[in-house]
């Protein structure tokens, strides 16, 4: 007992980590890793496995249809992405201060970020209803004209941009406002001895000093756009036609209702190189500045 | 006239009303930030209460006698109830074994410096969770479970076990060493140790990261709209399913919105220190 006792101190490094490696290695390399293997084949559920080498990946190189949801899904990410950060940054700078009821304020912006996304796309798309949704009654009330928001082809993009940034712009506000809580004070008021008006302070202080609060909040937001799923899914699923049918929308389909597993596990691929690829390049740029 | 003409009463004056303006313009502004984050919630509470007449009016109806009508077909006619135990016993479930393989490697990592498997744990969050999703479901056609609770405890697992361990680590860091070396000296185990001073002492912290992983599993979408079936469909599917049933019931839409969306809500008020933590994965502290 107490030999056991002292083995299992020994090696405690290895033996505390072990039972949540083990689940790693089962639940996600083996899946990343099967993938590979499955991207050689083609292949459908239920039917019979071919190899077929590198077949997968010329198909999904000269598909229309990849290049358009590769092109959907950065132009959903670098459309939200940018909005959401000035957002967050007005946001933020909104909230540094204290006002009556900054408490219920806070939580307020919470909500978005953590209901039940399939809820809330279940309400945008009700809201965005081009007869009955209210934003319709909304745009007629200030004068505007209706709009066809996602039955639109050319809007469906736009408009889930807008759910998504309604979504997620608080969270960039809550991390930069955490960060504007580490400037220290007296910056402030030695800007405000030497004549610097409030543009100036923000501009000279208060952007430099969040400056990494910013990129990890851009890398955060990048990687979880790039890789969004269910508003997209849920409101148009992917529709009109492709309109906004991203990558990852692309690959669900793929599997799941065309069944072709093989095709999709090269997309797949795809996806996580390309999302795993921004990241370290967005990591790098953080480590340069 | 120009500043230089003023008086300094003036001068005053003029400032005091600009700051005042400035004041009032901040607030202003605060105010329509919360009423556009507010808005979707009101518009599905009143979307629930509203009969059917009501919700395809033209023109919104915004003052009504509510009615629970909505809540009670969905309800009855439903199963909502089946649908929300499901996702209860899934998030409960995944929680727990996430708690159970988390916490200690949480712990080594914060202790040892394990900073390389903290980095494969965070690689595992970057990563698409579709990518893990058509070789599980291939997986688990095969073993027969899907439409079990083992296939969605296990992939719900993929969600929660590295919220799980990125919280705790920079909660263990924070317990002072001195207090586990007291315990060593005393002839306490490693593992002992872990279990009656570690783990106590960082109660809160635990509560936290199990609440994030309980609304994360319940608020999870993609793993079970492919893995579940008649058996174990769990609310945000069954809701999903909703619009398919060609003619749209509004009402039971914005009542099954609101009922999936509560919990979450009661879950967040508590636990709101942390909800940004956690979204960051410990990268942006409470």
């Amino acid at each position: 007992m107490k030999n056991a006792s002292t083995w299992i101190d020994r090696h405690a490094r290895y033996l505390f980590p072990l039972p949540a490696v083990l689940a790693i290695l089962v639940l996600i390399v083996a899946p990343v890793v099967t993938n590979f293997v499955l991207s050689l084949y083609d292949y459908f559920v239920g039917g019979r496995a071919y190899f077929v080498g590198l077949e997968n990946y010329q198909r999904g190189l000269t598909d229309p249809r990849v290049w358009n949801g590769v092109r959907n899904t950065f132009y959903f990410t670098f459309t939200a992405v940018p909005l959401q950060l000035l957002l967050g940054i007005g946001i933020a700078v909104l909230f540094n201060r204290d006002f009556p009821g900054k408490g219920i304020a806070r939580t307020i912006i919470l909500l978005p970020m953590v209901a039940t996304p399939v809820a809330i796309a279940l309400i945008w798309a009700l809201m965005f209803n081009p007869s009955l949704g209210v934003l319709n009654y909304f745009l007629e009330t200030l004068g505007l004209s209706r709009s066809l928001w996602v039955a639109q082809g050319s809007l469906a993009i736009p408009s889930l941009v807008l759910v998504d940034t309604w979504q997620w712009s608080p969270m960039i506000a809550l991390i930069l406002l955490a960060a504007m809580q580490g400037v220290p004070t007296e910056h402030y008021e030695a800007a405000r001895i030497d004549g610097a008006n409030a543009w100036q302070s923000f501009w000279h202080i208060t952007i430099p000093g969040i400056r990494s609060a910013i990129v990890v909040a851009l890398i955060l937001r990048a990687v979880d756009a790039l890789k969004t799923f269910d508003i997209i899914y849920v409101i148009t699923e992917g529709g009109p036609g492709t309109a906004s049918e991203t990558l990852n929308v692309l690959a669900f389909k793929t599997g799941f209702q065309f069944f072709h597993a093989g095709y999709a596990a090269t997309l797949l691929i795809f996806l996580m190189f390309l999302v795993l690829g921004i990241a370290v390049l967005l990591n790098a740029i953080r480590r340069r500045t | 006239m120009t500043a230089a003409a003023l008086t300094p009463a003036q001068a005053k004056a003029r400032a005091r009303r600009a700051r005042l303006l400035t004041t009032v313009g901040v607030f202003a502004l605060i105010a329509l930030v919360l009423a556009i984050m507010l808005f979707p919630f009101y518009w599905m509470v009143l979307t629930s209460l509203r009969s059917q007449v009501d919700n395809v009016s033209r023109v919104p109806v915004w003052w009504f006698t509510p009615t629970w009508e909505n809540y009670q077909n969905v309800i009855a006619r439903n199963n909502f109830l089946t649908f929300t135990w499901n996702s209860f016993v899934v998030a409960a479930l995944s929680t727990g074994i996430g708690l159970v393989l988390g916490l200690p490697a949480a712990y080594s990592i914060a202790r040892f410096k394990q900073d390389g498997l903290a980095l494969a744990i965070l690689i595992a969050r970057l990563t698409p969770y579709i990518t893990y999703l058509v070789p599980w479901y291939l997986a688990f056609r095969a073993l027969g479970l899907i439409d079990t609770y083992v296939a969605l405890t296990l992939t719900h697992l993929i969600v929660g076990m590295p919220l799980i361990v990125w919280i705790m680590i920079s909660f263990f860091e924070g317990v002072p060493q001195d207090l586990e070396e007291a315990a060593f000296v005393d002839g306490a185990t490693r593992i002992g140790t872990f279990l009656r001073v570690i783990l106590p002492l960082s109660t809160p912290g635990i509560v936290a990261a199990s609440i994030l992983a309980f609304i994360f599993s319940w608020n999870q979408f993609l793993f079970s709209l492919v893995l579940s079936g008649p058996n174990t469909r769990p609310v945000p599917v069954a809701v999903f399913n909703f619009i398919s049933y060609g003619q749209i019931d509004f009402g039971g839409l914005g009542a099954a919105a609101v009922m999936i969306t509560l919990p979450v809500l009661i879950l967040t008020l508590i636990i709101q220190r942390w909800i940004v933590t956690g979204l960051t994965m410990g990268a942006v502290k409470g």
